[in-house]
This record gives structure tokens, C-alpha cells and sequence, in this order.
């Protein structure tokens, strides 16, 4: 690439060109920054500026692009331009919308320009700083996604990413397809009035998913070894005596749901004492055999109890719900009153969840005469007549009924076929395991050979704001592998997860990131020479992207890699960079704010926070013009996980007076983006106090919290008291050096 | 002249515990130019508790007698009624009438006892939706002559009026329009909790206590929020809140004296209409408030 | 035996809105809502769920069909939109019709023993006379007592021409159809409560 020139252009509009003296940004920019072009435009983001803006590119060489107007957050389409140098500098949201101005009072309007200033000061030393990144690229990448598990969801997988006209692989460990659905009889219904129970669909999805010649199926089949990374999986199927590789770019786990083990249920639920005792799945395939009777006599069985949450929501047992037995066993209800007009279908609930449209549903077979009841067995014997005598407790009635019935069944629930392991606990490194066994993937990392778990053995990443991510990325799982769910909700995950797939596959292909920081081109540069082995980049990476050859060297998977740069953060010795983002380009920006000297009583503050949460609760703060100290200085981070402590003392030794550090929620229930960022960011702090107290300064200056993106509210406070707590100290006596 | 049919119901005879409502509500409509046209021979719609001894047909036959009555002498005019349990019981047998086509048999084969039928047509309406809907809420204010400025009033919308049919637009919890009517005669609506609270209904009679209890919370709760009266729009409500005032103290030790209106009697006295026109001299406790108005 | 749905199946079919009693999903809206809820015996969820579970003596010698106030607050606050007024008049009915009504319940004996009769023997509501036999259904000296503590209410209402002086009050000109209506509807009415 050419010479770097700059370009740097101010939007006056919103209200930014009354309020501040352009003129003198301007000459922040091109006299004391020396960058080359530098305009103002009442209306940067109109057709005008942004037109301005692309002929100097193509008539003045400019290449490199600082936009000093709103937040990056917004006017992202306007603002796109065919360079990979490119900063926003926020005058709007963060600086004019949260400065008091408008009584006309000469120190706010000082300290605005002031605030101004330096953030454009820190976007120029960022640009010149940054370099454009150079996609990380390889000739063996495959657009080919792997499904492993042969059921609904992994049935809709493979359909869905063949008719986007991608291939797919499907490996199924049985000898047919079809998985748990194939053994049942109707399903509940998916379709308005949502009353009518449904055909099976799974016989018309195994013919479509056979017919395709995009998908290839593996029978009988298991997955000794998953090598690799996104783009470059290369995944040994063990089918018979044959071993296969295949070269996939993205893999979608759908192994579905074992059920709870009925043997392992409380006594009370009468597992095991009359062979009438049955599960939900035993029921459902009487009925598809056309026959509900007691097993233990072949008598017909027309009373019936089901008795759902069987060692559900139970701290002795599962302590989850599996979501989908409610209406299964409504399902089971209706099963009953149809081969029996005069039969009895006792519903034993919890609480009944039919959430969607299931309601209808319910009240359809409350309608038919199902009778439900809040309340637990407590008791099963062998009745009198044959069949059972089931005591239960009516929870509403507060009263103990002895009920004759013929079948009791049981809902058990759903655990995940998906081995996974503590995070905290990963696998033993390096083991290499002598046969598929217990594990679905075999995976090839430092963390381990299984999936890492999000909660209660369920391989998840984060289940509320990015479904089907797990924490190994271009690994996606759908279905009751990814947590409990029943049928419709499968095939809508399976749906999502096929297309999330497909997007890492097209992603890493272009060498860009995936979620969260999808689309940045850039990827973790290590200079080994500085390397002192210390393994915190492989051992801190949230995503394993990162393993160790045997003298403890990083190796980086780079399309294993998210981005977040808390490898960069982690380092000790600043080998980590990327060509857009490094220890360097936020050491100069900290030290480009201009620090009043002492006697103005004019302190600062830097404040680091983590684009994902805090920067958009910063936005909203703006937008409802809240006014926040003039004081603070706002750098964002990709993740918390990315901080370095070389910043604070760099902070520190420039004169900065207080530290304050916005991540995510960390913990369980974390609401990292990648992770463990903000944990790790703390546990890095932890040892700030040393750097501090080797400057002879508080610890009380540095203070890290949790931000969370609806924290618009009480935000402001935080900010302004943490700067009033400093503004009562003494300042920085680093000031005057 | 706007003419309606009307059922007054019992309890708007003469002499009979409604009777303050009834005087005030054809001195409204003749200041409105409304004409309102009895049903000749009507009789009881068995309000509220008529199913115990009634059941489902006899009750509903009572209804049926007067719409047919009504029919007979007025043709399809609407039909309007004063008290929310006359208003509930037939508009709960006419929707049955239509939507049932075997009671709407076995209805017809009882009334043609009285050589009577009924095949529907007439709609029941209360006198409150007459107001907002065929009067309108700028009429309303515009015949104010003696603005209650400065009255604080409680409107009390209770029970029937409200549930299950309520004024159509209005909400359940928290209806607005007798809270409107009262700002309409310029008189100020108290915001207080118990606007669509029960008084008992006609449990005042068997469970007498219980009941009072009820009306107590009501009674305090709109003192409590500054409530000079209380007005209403239903009979069942404002006798049991009214006239059990002194049962209430004797029963809690409570100091209640708080008159019990109708929306009726606001709107004659506000649109200039004499003490006696807005039948403020029939109140078991005195209209004192309304006084300096009058 | 629990659960046994005969009674179920029997109230669905001809207690008033009976059918309805099935769709309940047991959330309590209704027990939250009523008015006079803390008095009674069972709450409507409960007499629901009592139904089906074959309770009927429970059910039917139940006093709480008869706190009901018709305030019609559970009617519009259930989700499941049942009518839940109309079902608890039913219940009550049912228990009328089938000999379990306490005749000592007070409501019971209001409503069906003095209210109903009353406006029957003349085809409107006469109050003065209805509210003498509400006092006097206990006996001569009770109701003088429960009198004299109404009379400041009383003379009240008779000072302010509310109340009628004298309780008689004569039929309305129609009396003899209407008489003739109400044994018909009664008639019908009988046959399909004989139907249970």
C-alpha cells in the first residue's frame, strides 16, 4: 500500500459547529496532528460531505480517514468507505450531548472545546497508528458444513444448508436416520388453530435429506477426531472398518436429548414397581403401536395419570425444565381420549408451560374432558383390580387422593448428548484418546477434547443474546444438544444454526472474524523473539484459539480467533498485536490527552469501556443529555479482556488522576461477549495496586465496574461520583513531569 | 324531542328506595329534551340473585316479558335503564336470546303464556352510554350554568355498570367516564382506590356485616383522598354506601356522614336546575356540600 | 374414589355454564379478585377443581356459591375467559335444585326463600315488604330486634320518601300471563334439570 494520508473532516452539524470552535479543531488537526487534509462540513453525513470525502480520496490521495462527528455506532452505512483505515472521533454523543453548554458559561464551553480536542488528538494517533489488515488466508479453506446427528434438527440442518447450495456432511451414529422423532407417533401441533395433533414429519424429511445429492449421510457412524480450525477442519468418521476424512469450514452439533434415566427417579414415583409404571417415551410408543393398555395385564388402559416434571426442577435430579414435556403429555392426554371415548386423563402438574401457542393447545385438551391437577405422586402401589393405586397430593385442594388408574407415566427429562466440560475444569492436554467413546467432536485443543459447558452439561455460549454460538467457534449446536426443547423449536434452531454456519464458512473465507466481532479483517500478529513462554495467551483465551507446540509456543488457529484481544491483554510482553489494535495505539492515545498542569484544578480521568455494553450505555447517556463530568476521557475497548496494565501505569505516569474500567458482567450469568473478558481484566487488576504503589499513588484511583447496556440510567452517577471522589484527592503529582 | 323507551325498574318506583334517581333523571332528560317512554306493565328483571330461585328460564323469561312489552308499545326504539342490575339481566338475556336458539325457543314458548313474543331487535342501553354516546360529552359541558367548582367528589362507578358489559371504550380497572362526568360539571374527580370496588351488591341484605366492611374501605378510602361526596351511577350502590353509613359506624366505631349521589343529580344542579329538580332533598344524609351551589 | 368424573361430567352438562368449569387452569385470578374472597369456604378455582375431582357433597354443602356479591370481577380478569359469575350462580342453583342448599344459609334463604317469591306474587319488587320478611325470617322477636338497630336508617328512607309506608303493593295488570308465563318457563326449566 501507498503512503498514509490522512483525511480529516468535521461534521458541524447536530448542533456540534454552535457549540464548539470548529476553527481551532481544525487547527488541532492540521497544525498540531500535521494531518494533511482537514475539512469541516455542515453535513458530513449527507450526500454533500460524504461526496466531499470520496473525491479527496480520489483526487487528493487521501487513504486514511478520521470522521469527527457522531458515535461509530451510528451512520455505519454512510460513513463506509473502500479503506480499511478508517476512525470515527465522537464530538456528538459523548461530548456535546453530555456537556451542559447552553447557559453560556465560559468554563463548560472551555472545557468542551477542551474534551474535544483530545479526542480528536487520540483519533489521529490511532489512525497513524493503525495499519490496513491483511486477511489471514489459506487454500485449503472448505465451504462444506458438517452435521453431526442424524434427528430432526439434524435433518432440517442438513436440508437447510444444502438448499442455500452449500454442501453438507451428515454423520449419524445409528444405523438410520430420524433420531428420537422417528419413534414417536403425532406431534403436537405447529400449524393455526394450533388444535389438531400432526403426521410425524420425520419420514418426509429422511426421504428429502437422502434425495439431495448436496448432502452426503454417514450411517452407523462416529467421529473419531476433529483437527483444526474453522475453514480447515479436517474430521475422521469411523463408519465400520473404514476411516474417512472430511474437510469441513463449519460443524453444527445436533445429537439430541438421552432421557433422564427412570431407574434413578424418587421411590414415590413407582419406577419399577408395576411393570404399568411407564415413561413418556414408552407411552408415545404404545400409541404409535395403536395399542394403550397396561402392560401389565394387556387390559385396556383408560384411566391414566401423567405426572410431568419426573425428576425435573428437582435439586436431587435435573434441576432444569426440559421445556416440551408439558405439551408432549398434553399430546399423551389426547392420545388417550381419542382411542377412549369414556377414557380419564389425569394431567399431575407444576406449573403447565405451554409457551408459544401452545395455550391453545391446552385448552383443546381441557376441552376433551383432561382433567389437570397441581400436585405430586406420592405414593404407587399395585391396585386392587390390576393396574395401579396412585396417591397423590392435590397442591389446590391441599388434600391426599388415592387414585385406581391404569398407567402412571412419567416425564422424564432431557439431558444434552453433547460431552462437555467445565470451563474452569478443562480436559487433560494432549491426551489423545484411543476411541470416540464418550466424546462427540474429538476435538484438537489445549482446553480439551469436548465442548466447553455453558450450565448443567449443555454446550451453549450465551443462550439469550447469541443462540446456537458456542465457545469454539465455526461449532454451532442446535437442537435439545444446545438445552431442552421440543420439535417446532428444533427445527427453527437447526434453521438458525445452518445459517450461522454458512456465515462462518463465507466469513472465514473472506479471513474475517466471526461473532462477535464479525467481519474484522484483522487477526492476533505474535512477534516470537519477545515470547517468554508464559502461557497466559493460551491459557486466557476464552475460545481455545490458541494451542502449545511442546516448548509451550503459542500456536495461533487464526480462524479459531474472535478478536477481543484478550491475548493482546494478557501478555506480559506486548508480542500480541493486531495491525488495528494494539498495547502501543492505546498507550499513545492515553498519552495524547493534553493534561492540565496542576494549579487549573482541572483533573482527568480516563475511562476504558468495552464497546459491547458500556460504549452503547454511553450512546443512551448522550441521547437523553445527561450531563457527565467534563473531566473524563472515554477510550473504548474491544473487551475488557484486551486491557492491558501497561495502560494504567502509562495513565498514571501522564498525569492522568483516576481510572475507572466499565466491562460486562462477569460470573455466572456473565454477559461477556467473549466470554471471560471482564473476569480476567479484574483478576489482572487485582495487581495493579503493585504499579501503584511503585508510583507512590492510591489504589483508590483505579476502579473497575460492571456496566450493562440498560445502565443509561445510573451511569451518569457512577461516572460523576467516581470523578468527584478523585477531584477530592490530591492530584496526580505525575502531572508536573 | 329524542325518544327512548324505559324501564325504570323497582327500585325507581315511587316511594321505593331509588326514587331520588329517578326524579333527577327526568329532570336531566328534560333539560337534554329527552323523552323518555315507561314500558306500561313492566315488570321485575330479578336483578342479580334471581338465579337461586329462578334458575335460568324463569329469570330469563322476566326479561323477555318486558323486551316483548316493550316491542308491543314502542317498536324498535332502544331501551334504556337506569339501574346496572336491570341493564346487566337484560342485556345477559337478550345476548342469550340471540346467540342460544334453544332458549330463545323455550323463552318464546313461556311468553306466549302471556300471549306474548319476543324476536329480538331492541337494544339495551344505559342511561350513562345515552349521555356520552347520543348526547356527548360537549352538550354535557356546554348546559353548565352553576360550575361545582371546587366540589371534590369520589366517583363511585362500583360493580354492574362497569362489569361484565361496562361503557364501551372504557377499562375495566380503571374506567374514566364518571370520573369525566363529574369534570364535566366542573366539579374536581378524586383519584382513589376503590372506584370499581363491590359495596356488597344485594349480600347487604343476608350477609349484612361482610358487606359493611366493604362499603367501610370504600367510605375511608374516599375520605382518606379529600372526597367531599361520593357520586354514583347505580342504585345498588348508592343505597348500601349511603344508607348504611350509620350501621358502618356503629359496626367500626367510624364517623362516616358523607352524602351518596347520583351522576344525575350533579348535572341538574349544575346545569341550573333547582335543589328539589336534582331531588337533593331526598338524601338519608344531606347534601350539605352541594349547598353553597345551590 | 378420586376423581371419578360422573358428578364432573353431570355438572358440565346441566349446571348453568357448567361446561365451562373444565377450561380452568387453576391460577387463582378469580380467589385474588372477589370481594368477599377470605369468606369462603373454597374459593371459585377450588370449587372447580373440587368438581372435578368427584367432591360433590363437598361441592354442593359448599356455603361459598352463595357469598358470591355478582360483582362479575373474576369474569373479567380470567384468562381463560370463563364465566365464572354465571358458574358459581349455577353451582348454586344445581345445589338448590338437588336438595343440598342449607336452608339456614343466608343468602340461600334471601335470595331463593324471600327475593324470588316476592317479586313472583306481584311482578315487581315490593321493598318494604321484602325487607320486613328478611327480618322477620327468624322469628317475630329477632326481627324487632334487628328493626329497632335499622330504624335511624329506616325513617330515614321514609322521611325522604324512599321507603314505602305500607308494605302492601298490588300486581301488575298483567299478573295473570305473567303468572302463566313464569309456570311455563318453570315448567321447561324443571325438565331440563330433571334431565341430571
Amino acid at each position: 500500500m501507498e503512503a498514509k494520508k490522512i483525511g480529516c473532516y468535521i461534521c458541524t452539524g447536530c448542533g456540534i459547529g454552535e457549540a464548539m470552535n470548529v476553527a481551532a479543531l481544525e487547527k488541532v488537526a492540521s497544525k498540531e496532528q500535521k494531518i494533511p487534509v482537514t475539512r469541516s462540513h455542515p453535513y458530513l453525513c449527507g450526500a454533500e460531505g460524504v461526496g466531499m470525502i470520496r473525491q479527496d480520496m480520489a483526487n487528493e490521495g487521501v487513504n486514511a480517514l478520521l470522521i469527527a462527528a457522531c458515535s461509530h455506532r451510528f451512520k455505519t452505512d454512510e460513513f463506509q468507505f473502500d479503506t480499511p483505515l478508517l476512525d470515527r472521533v465522537d464530538l456528538r454523543d459523548k461530548v456535546l450531548w453530555v456537556q451542559d453548554v447552553a447557559s453560556g458559561d465560559a468554563t463548560a464551553k472551555e472545557d468542551l472545546q477542551m474534551m474535544a480536542a483530545d479526542y480528536l488528538r487520540m483519533g489521529s494517533v490511532k489512525l497513524k497508528k493503525m495499519e490496513p489488515p491483511d486477511p489471514f488466508q489459506d487454500a485449503g479453506f472448505s465451504k462444506d458444513v458438517l452435521v453431526v446427528g442424524g434427528g430432526i434438527a439434524g435433518l432440517t440442518a442438513a436440508k437447510e444448508v444444502a438448499a442455500t447450495g452449500y454442501r453438507a456432511i451428515l454423520v449419524e451414529k445409528s444405523a438410520a436416520l430420524g433420531g428420537m422423532v422417528a419413534r414417536m407417533h403425532k406431534v403436537t401441533p405447529s400449524r393455526a388453530p394450533y388444535r389438531e395433533l400432526e403426521e410425524n414429519p420425520i419420514q418426509a424429511l429422511i426421504a428429502t435429506v437422502e434425495g439431495d445429492s448436496h448432502i452426503k449421510v454417514y450411517k452407523n457412524a462416529a467421529i473419531r477426531s476433529t483437527l483444526g480450525a474453522p475453514g480447515l477442519f479436517d474430521v475422521t468418521i469411523h463408519n465400520g472398518d473404514t476411516l474417512t476424512t472430511e474437510r469441513v469450514g463449519s460443524i453444527i452439533l445436533t445429537t439430541g436429548y438421552s432421557l433422564y434415566d427412570p431407574k434413578k427417579l424418587d421411590a414415590r414415583l413407582g419406577y419399577g414397581v408395576s411393570p404399568d409404571v411407564v415413561t413418556s417415551l414408552e407411552f408415545e410408543e404404545m400409541a404409535k403401536a395403536g395399542k394403550i393398555v397396561r402392560k401389565s395385564d394387556g387390559q385396556p388402559a383408560r384411566r391414566v395419570v401423567f405426572s410431568l416434571c419426573a425428576g425435573q426442577r428437582d435439586a436431587n435430579h435435573l434441576e432444569y425444565c426440559s421445556g416440551a414435556c408439558c405439551a408432549y403429555s398434553l399430546k399423551h392426554a389426547l392420545y388417550l381420549m381419542e382411542q377412549y371415548k369414556d377414557g380419564s386423563a389425569y394431567v399431575l402438574f407444576q406449573e403447565l408451560r405451554t409457551p408459544g401457542q401452545g395455550e391453545e393447545f391446552y385448552r383443546r385438551v381441557q376441552e376433551e374432558g383432561g382433567v389437570i391437577i397441581k400436585g405430586d405422586v406420592e405414593k404407587v402401589e399395585k391396585g386392587a383390580a390390576g393396574g395401579l393405586r396412585v396417591q397423590i397430593h392435590d397442591k389446590l385442594l391441599r388434600g391426599h387422593e388415592q387414585l385406581e388408574v391404569d398407567l402412571l407415566v412419567l416425564a422424564t427429562g432431557m439431558l444434552s448428548t453433547v460431552d462437555t466440560s467445565d470451563p474452569n475444569n478443562p480436559s487433560p492436554v494432549g491426551q489423545v484418546a484411543s476411541e470416540e467413546a464418550a466424546y462427540v467432536l474429538n476435538l484438537d485443543y489445549r482446553q480439551g477434547r469436548s465442548m466447553p459447558e455453558l450450565k448443567w452439561g449443555f454446550p451453549d455460549s450465551h443462550f439469550i443474546c447469541f443462540p446456537y454460538e458456542t465457545r469454539r467457534s465455526g461449532i454451532y449446536a442446535a437442537g435439545p444438544a444446545r438445552r431442552p426443547m421440543g420439535i417446532a423449536e428444533s427445527i427453527t434452531d437447526a434453521t438458525g444454526a445452518a445459517l450461522k454456519a454458512i456465515q462462518a464458512v463465507e466469513s472465514v473465507a473472506r479471513g474475517a472474524g466471526l461473532h462477535p466481532r464479525a467481519g474484522d479483517l484483522s487477526y492476533p500478529s505474535f512477534r516470537r523473539e519477545g515470547c517468554t513462554q508464559c502461557k497466559r495467551c493460551t491459557e486466557e483465551c476464552p475460545f481455545g484459539a490458541i494451542n502449545e507446540d511442546e516448548k509451550s509456543n503459542p500456536q495461533f488457529n487464526p480462524t479459531r480467533c474472535r478478536r477481543c484481544g484478550t491475548c493482546m491483554g494478557a501478555c506480559p510482553q506486548k508480542v500480541i498485536s493486531f495491525a488495528n489494535y494494539s498495547v502501543d495505539m492505546i498507550g499513545s492515545m492515553l498519552k495524547e490527552v493534553e493534561v492540565p498542569p496542576a494549579d487549573d484544578e482541572k483533573p482527568r480521568i480516563l475511562v476504558f469501556a468495552c464497546v459491547n455494553d458500556a460504549i452503547p450505555a454511553l450512546d443512551t447517556v448522550g441521547r437523553n443529555r445527561t450531563p457527565l463530568s467534563p473531566y473524563v476521557r472515554i477510550i473504548p475497548l474491544r473487551c475488557m479482556g484486551s486491557m492491558s496494565l501497561v495502560w494504567v501505569a502509562d495513565a498514571m505516569s501522564s498525569g492522568f488522576d483516576g481510572i475507572l474500567l466499565m466491562g460486562c458482567r462477569h460470573g455466572e450469568d456473565y454477559q461477556c461477549h467473549n466470554v471471560r473478558g471482564s473476569a480476567l481484566a479484574e483478576n489482572r487488576l487485582s495487581k495493579v495496586s503493585e504499579t501503584l504503589n511503585r508510583l507512590q499513588l492510591e489504589s483508590s484511583r483505579v476502579k473497575m465496574v460492571e456496566v450493562n447496556i440498560m445502565d443509561a440510567d445510573t451511569l451518569p452517577a457512577l461516572i460523576n461520583d467516581f470523578a468527584a471522589q478523585i477531584g477530592s484527592m490530591e492530584l496526580n503529582p505525575y502531572k508536573e513531569f | 324531542m329524542k325518544e327512548y323507551t324505559f324501564f325504570p325498574g323497582c327500585s325507581s318506583e315511587k316511594n321505593a328506595s331509588a326514587a331520588n334517581m329517578e326524579h333527577s333523571v327526568q329532570s336531566m332528560c328534560r333539560m337534554l329534551e329527552i323523552q323518555l317512554n315507561e314500558i306500561d306493565d313492566w315488570n321485575c328483571c330479578s336483578a342479580s340473585i334471581g338465579y337461586a330461585g329462578g334458575g335460568q328460564l324463569p329469570r330469563m323469561a322476566l326479561s323477555a316479558r318486558n323486551f316483548a312489552l316493550a316491542k308491543q308499545q314502542r317498536g324498535s326504539t332502544d331501551l334504556v335503564a337506569t339501574c346496572a342490575a336491570c341493564w346487566l339481566a337484560m342485556r345477559e338475556t337478550a345476548e342469550r336470546m340471540e346467540h342460544e336458539p334453544e332458549v330463545n325457543a323455550d323463552v318464546n314458548t313461556a311468553l306466549k303464556e302471556a300471549n306474548l313474543s319476543y324476536d329480538g331487535g331492541i337494544k339495551t342501553r344505559h342511561m350513562v352510554e345515552v349521555l356520552i354516546e347520543d348526547v356527548g360529552w360537549e352538550t354535557l359541558k356546554a348546559k353548565v350554568k352553576k360550575p361545582l367548582t371546587g366540589l371534590k367528589v369520589a366517583g363511585y362507578v362500583g360493580c354492574q355498570t362497569n362489569r361484565p358489559f361496562g361503557v364501551a371504550g372504557d377499562d375495566y380497572e380503571n374506567p374514566l367516564y364518571l370520573d369525566r362526568m363529574i369534570e364535566a360539571t366542573g366539579a374536581t374527580a378524586v383519584p382513589y382506590a376503590k372506584k370499581v370496588a363491590c359495596c356488597g351488591g344485594a349480600l347487604m341484605f343476608s350477609e349484612v356485616e361482610k358487606s359493611c366492611a366493604l362499603v367501610r374501605d370504600i367510605l375511608q378510602c374516599a375520605v382518606d383522598n379529600g372526597a367531599e361526596v361520593i357520586v354514583t351511577p347505580c342504585p345498588v350502590c348508592q343505597l348500601n354506601v349511603e344508607v348504611y353509613q350509620g350501621k358502618i359506624n356503629q359496626l367500626f366505631g367510624t364517623q362516616f356522614n358523607i352524602p351518596v349521589l347520583y351522576y344525575s343529580q350533579l348535572f341538574v344542579l349544575a346545569w341550573g336546575g333547582s335543589w328539589e329538580e336534582a331531588a337533593l332533598h331526598q338524601q338519608v344524609v344531606p347534601a350539605d356540600p352541594l349547598r353553597r351551589f345551590a | 374414589m378420586a376423581y371419578d368424573l360422573a358428578f364432573a361430567r353431570d355438572v358440565y352438562k346441566n349446571s348453568e355454564m357448567g361446561h365451562w368449569i373444565k377450561m380452568c387452569k387453576q391460577c387463582g385470578v378469580c380467589a385474588g379478585s372477589c370481594p368477599l374472597g377470605p369468606h369462603w369456604e373454597h374459593s371459585p378455582r377450588q370449587l372447580f377443581q373440587l368438581v372435578r375431582a368427584g367432591k360433590k357433597e363437598e361441592v354442593l354443602r359448599s356455603n361459598s356459591m352463595w357469598m358470591c356479591t355478582s360483582c362479575y370481577n373474576c369474569i373479567v380478569r380470567c384468562p381463560r375467559e370463563l364465566p365464572i359469575t354465571h358458574i358459581v350462580h349455577g353451582l348454586a342453583r344445581y345445589a338448590v335444585v338437588h336438595g343440598y342448599a342449607d336452608p339456614k344459609q343466608s343468602t340461600h334463604r334471601f335470595a331463593s326463600n324471600i327475593f324470588w317469591p316476592n317479586i313472583v306474587s306481584t311482578g315487581r319488587v315490593g321493598e318494604a315488604m321484602l325487607t320486613m320478611r328478611l327480618y322477620f325470617a327468624d322469628g317475630l322477636s329477632a326481627g324487632i330486634k334487628q328493626g329497632l338497630e335499622m330504624k335511624d336508617s329506616a325513617l330515614g328512607m321514609l322521611k325522604t320518601r324512599r321507603l314505602n309506608p305500607i308494605p302492601l303493593r298490588g300486581k301488575i295488570k298483567g299478573f295473570a300471563g305473567f303468572k302463566a308465563m313464569l309456570a311455563k318457563a318453570q315448567e321447561l326449566e324443571k325438565k331440563r334439570e330433571a334431565a341430571a
